[in-house]
């Protein structure tokens, strides 16, 4: 039986700009030059930057509601209340994000999902 | 038709000729073979648009794995359903035993041929919810009671496993 994965959310690739304009005096011509600003990046792995990935389920009129939950608990290993919880939430809202983390266990969560004919998508947090 | 739970095996009895055939469509019925929408349901994209590379990568590894799965799980059921082929009065009720360990199986054909006939019936939502829509006036009718039967039995053997 699988466990409840680590949540592996919120640690996105950015990249941050520092306002570094500066103005130069020449005192011998009384000119001014502005030195334009420097980019700085922040750079981040690959590993890191392969992070936000959401599993979400879909609503789907056909699919029992004890099914949908029995799927959840054996895939994620949630517990039948969390399991529930999600379950109601695809049903109410439409879909549902069941986990969160990096791209290949992502693939193969939404691949066993698929396995039990849910509506899964992989999709990228914004 | 009575369901109960004996030590190892489901046992539904007193199974007249019409669920009997119902239950023996199974197989059959979970086939999206030559219908677009219930291939598109069974297999659908691992994402919601975008991913080029990832849908591609799906179509050739993920996809003939699930084909294997969901044969597997039919297959499993067909044999089962060949208790119905007795040497009984073809009018007569029958028996049918589901193995425990074949429990897997049939929620996985159960679902598959609700999921086709849905697909193949294009049913509305509010269709689906009515389960006491009666009598059977025509082949849809029919179509929907079968989802509803193959659902019932759904639930009974999610009781048991759980």
């Amino acid at each position: 039986m699988s466990r409840e994965p680590r949540r592996d959310v919120g640690c996105r690739a950015q990249s941050k700009e520092i306002d570094r304009t500066t103005h130069v005096l020449d005192e011998e011509t009384g000119s001014v030059t502005t030195v334009e600003p420097t980019i700085e990046k922040e750079t981040r792995s690959e590993e890191d930057l392969d992070l936000p990935w959401q599993v979400v389920v879909h609503n789907d009129p056909v699919n029992l509601m004890s099914y949908v939950t029995m799927v959840f608990q054996k895939v994620f290993g949630y517990p039948r209340e969390k399991a529930e919880r999600h379950m109601l939430e695809v049903h109410h809202k439409g879909r549902s994000v069941l986990w969160a983390g990096m791209r290949e266990p992502a693939e193969l969560y939404v691949q066993q999902l698929h396995g039990y004919l849910l509506l899964a998508t992989l999709e990228k947090t914004d | 038709m009575e369901i109960c739970r004996r030590k190892d095996h489901i046992e539904i009895s007193e199974l007249d000729p019409f669920l009997a055939e119902l239950l023996r469509q199974i197989p059959a019925s979970a086939s999206p073979d030559g219908v677009p929408s219930a291939e598109q349901r069974l297999f659908s994209p691992p994402t919601n648009g975008g991913e080029t590379e990832l849908r591609a990568e799906w179509k050739i590894y993920v996809e003939p794995e699930l084909r294997r799965l969901f044969q597997t799980a039919t297959e499993t059921v067909a044999t089962d359903l060949e208790q119905l082929n007795g040497n009984e009065k073809s009018l007569g009720n029958r028996t049918l035993r589901i193995p425990a360990k074949h429990a897997d199986a049939w929620l996985s054909a159960l679902n598959q041929a609700r999921l086709v006939i849905a697909a193949k019936n294009n049913f509305t939502e509010s269709e689906l919810s009515d389960h006491f829509r009666s009598p059977i006036g025509s082949r849809r009718d029919l179509s929907l009671f079968q989802i509803n039967f193959y659902g019932f039995l759904q639930e009974f053997i999610l009781r048991d496993v759980g």
